[in-house]
């Protein structure tokens, strides 16, 4: 991509500003503490199966349950992919009070998109185009919102007209299992249980494959790593 | 910390040297391929060796960091081993709150009881305000179905994993009463002189806080008869796979686990009595104390065993380890140190009281 069309990228979008600046030290701290605090806390393991760490440019999808997902996910990352990559959030509950605002814009580099007030040439997979540019990868969770845990629920459409307008990018399908158990839906403190990550092969979204069939497939593909 | 006494070094100088070799064979077994032993037997045997040179190594540290260290140690096994069993149960959105309160506080609570020696309060907090608890707090979550079971199953994590195995790090920090002068800290001619002149000049003119002439327990006394008691326990369970496996006829109870037998468990709770009456010296009690504490102790972590194979057989796992994909299976490892731990406790402390 050439500069200019980066320079007009970040006067386009703030939140793009961010990917290009290194991250503060006092940042990086935070962002290594809170690594740690979240396997800690929800003991997880990552397993990679047919799929290997990269840095190459993913969108990672997973079932949403917790609010600890995104964490979760993120730190799950070797380092060189999770300093690549941002996770999509929701403005209402990541942009209020300072605290939330830190970690998402310093620290998770956190993508925050706002879900009550889509404006018509600002779409969130516009923005999330513009945020990635060519280096950065993303961490997206298609059902829109937290499910109760048991069953995954159905893929909201972005998914497919983000791969739509950027056909290169891997989609890499992530089951999280048992966070749920560790922070449930409305509950502000975690209970530490063992939680497994399972990142699954990707898949692209396929010449005139109809959008329907997209979601079923990419929302299957969640759903096999779980008995993996 | 001063010098450690030969004694200790002999318990622990000798731990070590016998795990080196048995590292070393389980590395030459490992390089022959053409071996008839099956694979999965060496993989168990590196394993074992492995969770051994982890629990003598941070048992020998506290010789050298002190009772703190050990406890602090025995605290982070406790979360682990709690963590995995209820994650191994199935508990429900309404339990949130009680699991909360005993990750976060009757956990670290039980071990800064037993790091005080509050004797009189780590007897009683979990078994029975922790018991309260759980119920109360699920109740009023306002979800019954299940109920008994799921506070059963808290319950019992939490006295297995926290509050069973919390005793091992109590031998530590506890004051044991001091032993008969015929027993083998008497030998001190000097005690028994003092002794019969107190007896002569009547026990009244004997204060007992400035003339009893038995010293209590020193804390490298009482590592060592920690040390004791994880060796006996670890040995105990290999003599009886051993045995098992030579002699093994029998299965005790094939549903919940195939592989124990009865000759099994006899022959290694022979050989911890044999071993227990050889390291007598090791511990403050006389040998055949010694060997039927170890008795005692093999057969208790026996049915620990047993149950976790129950609980596990009953939940549909293998391993507690293959449970969450990666993860060390830490009750695997300590099941029969959980259930004989507050049996040694007691024992160790009705031997002492003579």
């Amino acid at each position: 991509m050439s500069r200019d069309s980066r320079h007009e990228r970040s006067a386009a979008d703030d939140a793009a500003e961010n990917t290009l600046a290194r991250p503060s030290l006092g940042s990086q701290l935070t962002g290594g503490l809170l690594v740690g605090l979240a396997k800690l806390l929800s003991g997880s393991t990552s397993r990679w199966v047919d799929c290997q760490p990269d840095t190459c440019q993913r969108v990672y999808f997973a079932n949403h349950t917790s609010h600890l997902d995104a964490i979760t996910l993120w730190s799950a990352l070797p380092h060189d992919c999770r300093r690549l990559t941002r996770p999509v959030a929701a403005k209402d509950y990541w942009d209020k009070g300072p605290v939330r605002r830190y970690l998402a814009n310093k620290v998770f580099n956190a993508l925050l998109i706002d879900r009550h007030n889509v404006k018509v040439h600002k779409s969130p997979i516009d923005l999330m185009i513009k945020a990635i540019g060519d280096t950065h990868s993303l961490i997206v969770f298609p059902e829109g919102g937290r499910s109760s845990g048991e069953e995954v629920g159905e893929f909201k459409s972005g998914l497919y007209y983000l791969s739509k307008k950027r056909p290169d990018l891997e989609l890499v399908p992530v089951h999280m299992d048992n966070l749920n158990r560790v922070l449930p839906r409305g509950e502000v403190l975690p209970v530490p249980l063992l939680s497994c990550i399972t990142f699954g092969p990707p898949i692209w979204l396929q010449a005139k494959e109809p959008k329907t069939e997209f979601l079923k497939r990419a929302r299957e593909s969640v759903i096999r790593l779980k008995d993996e | 910390m001063k010098t450690p006494d030969p004694t200790t070094i002999w318990l622990v100088g000798g731990t070590l040297v016998i795990l080196a070799i048995a590292t070393a064979a389980g590395q030459i077994l490992k390089r022959r391929y053409d071996t008839a032993l099956n694979p999965a037997i060496v993989e168990q045997f590196h394993l074992r060796i492995r969770s051994w040179w982890i629990i003598c190594s941070a048992l020998a540290a506290a010789f050298i960091l002190g009772q703190t260290a050990t406890v602090v140690l025995f605290g982070g096994i406790s979360f682990f081993a709690l963590r995995e069993f209820i994650t191994a149960t199935p508990t429900r959105r309404a339990d949130h709150r009680a699991l909360f309160w005993v990750f976060f506080f009757f956990t670290p609570f039980q071990y800064v009881l037993v790091g005080f020696n509050m004797y009189d309060w780590y007897a009683v907090v979990i078994p029975v305000f922790g018991f309260l608890f759980i119920a109360g707090r699920i109740a009023i979550a306002g979800d019954y179905k299940r109920f008994l079971q799921r506070i059963a199953v808290i319950q019992a994590g939490l006295m297995i994993s926290v509050y069973c195995l919390s005793h091992a790090p109590a031998m530590l920090t506890q004051d044991l009463p001091v032993p008969e002068p015929n027993g083998r800290r008497a030998q001190d001619s000097k005690l028994d002189n003092e002794r019969d002149l107190g007896e002569e000049l009547g026990a009244d003119l004997v204060s007992p806080s400035e003339g009893d002439p038995r010293s209590p327990l020193t804390l490298e006394d009482k590592a060592r008869l920690l040390f004791f008691f994880v060796l006996i326990i670890q040995l105990g369970d290999v003599a009886q796979y051993l045995w098992g496996k030579l002699l093994g006829r029998r299965v005790i109870a094939p549903e919940v686990s195939g592989d124990r037998t009865w000759e099994g468990l006899f022959g290694g709770i022979c050989t911890s009595t044999v071993l227990g009456a050889l390291l007598w010296w090791a511990t403050p009690f006389r040998p055949w104390e010694a060997a039927s504490a170890a008795a005692i102790v093999t057969a208790i972590g026996f049915t620990g065993g047993m149950t976790m194979s129950a609980i596990k057989r009953d939940r549909g796992v293998r391993d507690y380890g293959t449970l969450v994909v990666g993860h060390g299976g830490v009750l695997d490892r300590i099941d029969s140190i959980c259930f004989a731990a507050p049996v040694f406790f007691y024992l160790s402390r009705f031997l002492m009281s003579g």
